[in-house]
């Protein structure tokens, strides 16, 4: 538990002392953004649901992608020899789940701010983004890794994530109607513990499977 | 055991019967579905066989993990070839179920995106697998990403497709698919189709690792052995 919070300090200590990928994401974030915002609008709610969940997924490819690429083969080598394979993913994990919430929250106001607010429960919505981002960055957190070890950049991970976000995506798409809409279908409440679900899932798949990826 | 030839045998006898007796067979006359319902023995043999391919597969990626043989690897990608052909046939032969039953081939029917995603994943496994040079590398990580996908299968095929409206059965509403199954029907199809096609597919996977395994024994293509 304490060298997982090590490891997360690191992590948060990094980028906070670096912070390209903050600022770049975020540049990124804003411009696509701007970019949808001068083509479409303020588009109706199914769109901007639609277009949100997309952008989204691009935004949570640029911001985890790295954080596998940075570590060198030395500095991984080092990790292992001071912190075991599990604490080492899950501080991954920890870390790029935090960096989605924020990058999510940001990506929301900044959609608020220039698409327009076609939502009547905001508050629901801020929750499902929050669920989303973190869902969105446990799976390519694990294929960060995977794509590192490959020795291969963020194509293959673009390559191997978008099958397999896909459910993730429908999902999350069809949960946030809750936000839209007064009057519900039935069973949005189980979309979601399915949704926590898939999350707990993944998060077992990466604490069993990542140990394997890590040696060499 | 699975050098014998009993099974291979076994297995042209079963899909013969269900050949014949799938298109020469009685079937009850239900609304809509008609003389379609031949295609049981096709299309959802193709999902019991994929499903057994894959879990094959999936076994043996297991196994490589705990104890790196190549030929658990060799093992594990053929049997995970063999059942993407079969989910691929399976969509294929659903698709054209749902062109004369639901009135279109593609119809956005949540058990047909579950199974198109997850053919997508297991697609990105061979993609995947190719891009990686280093043969115990490729072993291990497309090792680790078949257990990833298999995982991934249940949700998408399993878990989501029936937690929605759709048209296929075991979805909610009204599909009530064949719990009245006609007693003839259903000698043919789990006597003949599930076992026929099923074995059809090991007997291709067994021989498409004898192959993998003879070429590991040659000497590197380009490179001619003693010239006299």
């Amino acid at each position: 538990m304490r060298s997982i919070l090590i490891l997360l300090r690191k992590d948060i200590l990094l980028e906070i002392r670096q912070q390209y990928t903050f600022y770049g994401v975020l540049l990124y974030v804003a411009s696509t953004i701007f970019v949808l915002y001068l083509s479409m609008g303020q588009p109706e709610g199914p769109v901007w649901k639609g277009l949100f969940w997309m952008i989204e997924l691009f935004i949570c490819v640029n911001a985890v992608a790295k954080s596998f690429l940075q570590e060198g083969r030395g500095r991984l080598l080092y990790f292992y020899s001071i912190a075991g394979a599990r604490d080492f993913i899950l501080g991954k994990l920890l870390f790029n789940a935090l960096l989605m919430i924020m990058m999510s929250l940001i990506t929301l106001a900044l959609f608020l701010f220039m698409l327009g607010d076609p939502m009547g429960h905001e508050g629901y919505f801020v929750l499902i983004t929050c669920l989303g981002g973190v869902s969105l960055s446990l799976v390519f957190t694990f294929l960060a890794a995977l794509a590192a070890r490959a020795q291969q950049g963020a194509a293959l991970m673009a390559i191997l994530g978008f099958p397999l976000v896909i459910p993730q995506l429908l999902l999350l798409n069809r949960v946030s109607t809750i936000a839209f809409e007064d009057v519900l279908q039935g069973g949005l409440g189980w979309m979601l513990v399915v949704l926590a679900g898939l999350d707990v899932l993944l998060i077992a798949l990466a604490l069993i499977l990542f140990p394997f990826l890590w040696k060499d | 055991m699975l050098r014998q030839t009993w099974w291979k045998i076994l297995c042209v006898i079963l899909l013969a019967y269900t050949v014949i007796g799938g298109f020469l067979g009685h079937v009850p006359a239900k609304p809509i579905v008609n003389e379609t319902i031949r295609n049981l023995y096709f299309h959802v043999a193709m999902w019991f066989a994929m499903m057994i391919f894959l879990s094959v597969s999936v076994v043996y990626a297991v196994r490589y993990l705990r104890k790196p043989n190549h030929i658990d690897d060799i093992y594990s990608l053929e049997y995970a070839k063999v059942g993407i052909v079969f989910g691929t046939l399976g969509i294929i032969t659903g698709s054209e179920w749902a062109g004369f039953t639901w009135g279109a081939f593609w119809s956005n029917d949540p058990k047909q995106l579950g199974a198109m995603i997850a053919m997508l994943i297991y697609y990105a496994y061979l993609v995947f697998r190719n891009g990686i040079p280093d043969v115990d590398k490729r072993a291990r990580l497309g090792a680790v990403y078949n257990i990833f996908a298999y995982a991934m299968l249940f949700p998408t095929i399993w878990i989501l497709p029936r937690m929605v409206e759709s048209l296929h059965p075991g979805g909610m509403g009204g599909n009530p698919a064949f719990n009245d199954l006609d007693p003839r029907m259903a000698l043919v199809w789990l006597v003949g189709a599930i076992p026929g096609w099923s074995l059809l597919g090991t007997w291709i996977a067994t021989l498409r690792i004898r192959l993998a395994l003879l070429a590991e024994d040659r000497p590197p293509a380009g490179r001619p052995k003693d010239r006299h």
